[in-house]
């Protein structure tokens, strides 16, 4: 359900974005803008919101909710539906696909699955890390143990796939976490591991494999990112252990490669025609726009993220360090600008939205920064008193966060 | 929508009532398999399931009879579907059928359990007291909430009751089957000052012989047929990674069951063991080889193959893989090929499995010999 406002937002920068919006609150509070995948429609972690509240308190939630599983994967937000995956029992082997209401919390379907791959995972994880994804009539969700279904909006089974059943060697006993990702009318799978490595394109319509792309042999966690390829067209970016594969969707071919190897945790951001990989500490590509192969920009190793993934607002690109150490540097040529100590540790990915980044910790603690102070800053926090691992989503003027008990929507504004 | 019932049956499966006008959804429903053959059919099939009414649960459930894991899965979102509408609009379900579908133990255990949960969501007070009748039961859910409910009721006699609680937390051991919850018992008991035989309860492959090392540089000694692999004579001397290699004895005292290569070749990297062993049984039978193991490994039980893995040093635990296999009458011969990668970290030194052998519900089968 994405929004003409929304897809002219795409192809901005979007700080200039931003400033457009600023200027221009009545065109906003007319289009609400989908969050349907990890880090958002982009996969970038930039929403086009303004309305999120920047003084967080106790008042600042809307809603909280109980989830009945484990789950670090992110919410999906559809007009006025919140999706949210958990996993449950004692070996995590219930997977649960839940709706709720944006404006009240109220649950409006439940799903459950019996996972048919392997269910185990590191502790701190659980069944329902990667996040499901939309493409705006349907809801997709995969599991770490590589079960895939597709639902309509009110919970109407569409398919189901057990890739962990399909391909038995195909997981990883820490578990799986690439997050989904829609494009051309094909759902991308990254089920990447130490053994039966692949990416797959499903049928949005059927779940039959459009292709099936056999990757390196390592675990990865990252996940798909679109960056536009030559021809306008969407391309997916591949991340893994041997650094970034674009591939076009319709047909699972490899239209460029960056093969100078690529962290298997932070994924990549795409900003204006850029690639921001994790590699080598953070290096930024120019995605080919007549064919070839990428450019590198610039390479930096004071811009090394550490789980979280980079974000890019305009000429400024942030990076995330476990610790909690955010750092800023310049877009154009990665100088470093400023550092700044915040509260650890981290292993969600900072959202930007209306000016400000929003971080929320490991402990729980969701803080507030602005960027654009001298050295950042961080203008406010809220504690949610929570274990909190995924990242958050934005959508309505609100922050969506979950840990493996509750839900929360931040702010207050309501949906359109 | 009025129910009738009939019986019919899908290839060489029966089940049994199913609701009229829904014989043919269910039917393609049953028919999804791998590689999402038959999605397309079961779409539209399962929208017309979903849209029967609560009466017609117990039929739909048992579709489930006979139904691989796919089609589980299509049948009990179907389920869970028509539930929730039923109770959205206050109409409850036909908790007596649900009862007598459980009680009738012919039915695939996932039905019987969907069933229970809906019961519990209904009428949680009639679910808790079924559980006492379900701890013998052939399903691992049933069965595992059952024998939590005893745990439960020991720990809560810990305090004021403390031979109470031990016997029930002895209870509770004999009929648990999970291996996480036999573990929790047998730390609770243990904590109570009383001995469990864990080797014996879990029901460990303990003796066996091995040979090693033989190489993994570069990890291509996993796909490496070593002479272990294509003529298995224990009396062999073969040439291995640093020299000539013997079989050697080797038994585990460890209550995990652990066989450590370690121990008889030393800390090694880039190496490959094999451990054999043999497995007596009094008669032919479906049995699984519970295996856990953070190395690379290949399992072959009487010559044959039964699964391969190529994953070092993520993580191991307790029946990780549960392999399907088909033991003889007589001596079955198991043998074990374990891979040792390069990896240098402090947790990365682990060289080793756990094995047993069990029924598919997990109850230990012990070597006759």
């Amino acid at each position: 359900m994405k929004s003409d406002f929304l897809n002219l937002s795409l192809r901005m920068n979007p700080m200039k974005t931003v400033v457009s919006v600023l200027g221009c609150s009545l065109a906003l509070s007319l289009a609400a803008a989908d969050w349907t995948q990890f880090r958002g429609p982009r996969g970038d972690g930039v929403s086009t919101e303004t309305r999120l509240p920047t003084r967080l308190e106790v008042g600042s939630v809307s809603w909280a909710i109980d989830l009945p599983g484990r789950g670090i994967s992110s919410p999906v937000i559809v007009g006025k539906r919140v999706f949210v995956t958990a996993s449950s029992g004692a070996k995590q082997d219930r997977l649960h696909v839940l709706c709720y209401g944006l404006e009240d919390g109220k649950l409006i379907w439940e799903r459950k699955f019996w996972a048919t791959g392997r269910t185990m995972t590191h502790e701190k994880i659980s069944g329902a890390t990667p996040s499901p994804a939309s493409d705006g009539t349907r809801i997709f969700a995969i599991f770490s143990s590589n079960d895939c279904v597709a639902l309509d909006l009110d919970g109407n089974l569409l398919w189901f796939r057990g890739l962990g059943r399909d391909y038995p060697n195909a997981s990883n006993s820490l578990g799986m976490s690439s997050s989904l990702m829609v494009a051309e009318g094909v759902l991308v799978a990254q089920v990447e591991n130490d053994s039966e490595s692949f990416t797959a394109g499903l049928d949005v319509k059927t779940g039959l494999n459009r292709w099936k792309l056999e990757r390196p042999k390592k675990a990865n966690w990252t996940s798909p990112v679109p960056v536009t390829g030559a021809d306008g067209r969407t391309l997916v970016a591949l991340q893994s252990s041997k650094g970034l594969a674009a591939v076009d969707p319709a047909t699972g071919q490899v239209v460029w490669n960056y093969g100078e190897g690529a962290s298997t945790v932070p994924s990549t951001a795409v900003s204006g025609g850029r690639l921001y990989v994790p590699s080598q500490g953070l290096t930024v590509l120019e995605a080919p726009v007549a064919g070839g192969e990428p450019k590198q920009v610039w390479r930096s190793g004071q811009l090394r993220p550490g789980t979280a993934s980079p974000v890019v607002v305009g000429d400024r690109v942030y990076t995330l360090n476990d610790g909690g150490i955010l750092t800023c540097g310049d877009a154009k040529d990665g100088k470093r600008l400023w550092q700044l100590r915040m509260k650890g540790p981290f292993s969600a990915s900072p959202l930007a939205a209306g000016g400000h980044l929003y971080c929320v910790n490991e402990k729980g603690l969701v803080q507030v920064v602005d960027p654009s102070a001298p050295e950042g800053a961080v203008v406010s926090e809220l504690d949610l008193g929570q274990t909190v691992i995924g990242t958050p989503s934005i959508a309505a003027g609100s922050l969506f966060v979950r840990s493996d008990g509750k839900l929360w929507r931040i702010g207050r504004e309501s949906a359109l | 929508m009025t129910l009738g019932w009939l019986m019919v049956s899908a290839g060489s499966l029966t089940w049994g009532a199913v609701p009229v006008g829904l014989e043919a959804p269910l039917a393609d429903l049953r028919a999804v398999g791998p590689q999402g053959s038959g999605n397309e059919k079961a779409a539209a099939a399962w929208a017309r399931v979903a849209a029967a009414d609560g009466a017609a649960i117990p039929g739909v459930l048992e579709a489930m009879d006979g139904a691989n894991d796919y089609a589980l899965n299509w049948i009990r979102l179907a389920v869970d579907t028509i539930a929730q509408r039923e109770l959205a609009v206050g109409r409850g379900l036909p908790v007596t059928a649900l009862e007598t579908f459980i009680a009738d133990t012919r039915h695939h255990p996932r039905a019987r359990y969907q069933a229970y949960e809906l019961i519990r969501r209904m009428e949680a007070d009639r679910a808790e007291k079924m559980l006492p009748g379900l701890l013998t039961d052939p399903g691992n859910e049933l069965r595992r909430d059952a024998v939590q409910a005893v745990m439960n009721r020991a720990a809560a006699r810990v305090a004021s009751d403390k031979a109470g609680a031990i016997a029930g937390y002895r209870e509770a051991l004999g009929h648990a089957r999970e291996a996480d919850q036999i573990d929790e018992i047998a730390k609770a008991l243990m904590g109570q000052g009383e001995t469990v035989d864990l080797i014996r309860v879990f029901g460990w492959v303990t003796k066996w012989k091995m040979i090693g090392p033989f190489d993994n540089t570069g990890g291509t000694g996993w796909s490496t047929e070593f002479p272990p692999e294509k003529n298995l004579d224990l009396a062999a001397e073969l040439d291995g990674k640093k020299g000539r290699v013997r079989w050697v004895d080797y038994e585990t005292r460890n209550e995990y069951g652990l066989v450590d290569f370690n121990t008889p070749f030393t800390s090694l990297k880039e190496v490959t063991g094999y451990a054999t062993t043999e497995f007596w049984s009094d008669g032919a039978r479906t049995a699984q080889v519970r295996l856990g193991c953070k190395n690379g490994w290949k399992v072959w039980v009487n010559g044959k193959l039964l699964f391969a893995r190529d994953e070092y040093h993520r993580a191991a635990e307790m029946d990780q893989y549960r392999l399907p296999v088909e033991l003889k009458a007589g001596k079955n011969v198991l043998l074990v090929k374990c891979c040792q990668n390069e990896q240098t970290e402090d947790w990365t030194k682990e060289w080793e499995f756990q094995l047993r052998i069990t029924d598919e519900q997990g109850t230990p089968i012990l070597s006759t010999r």
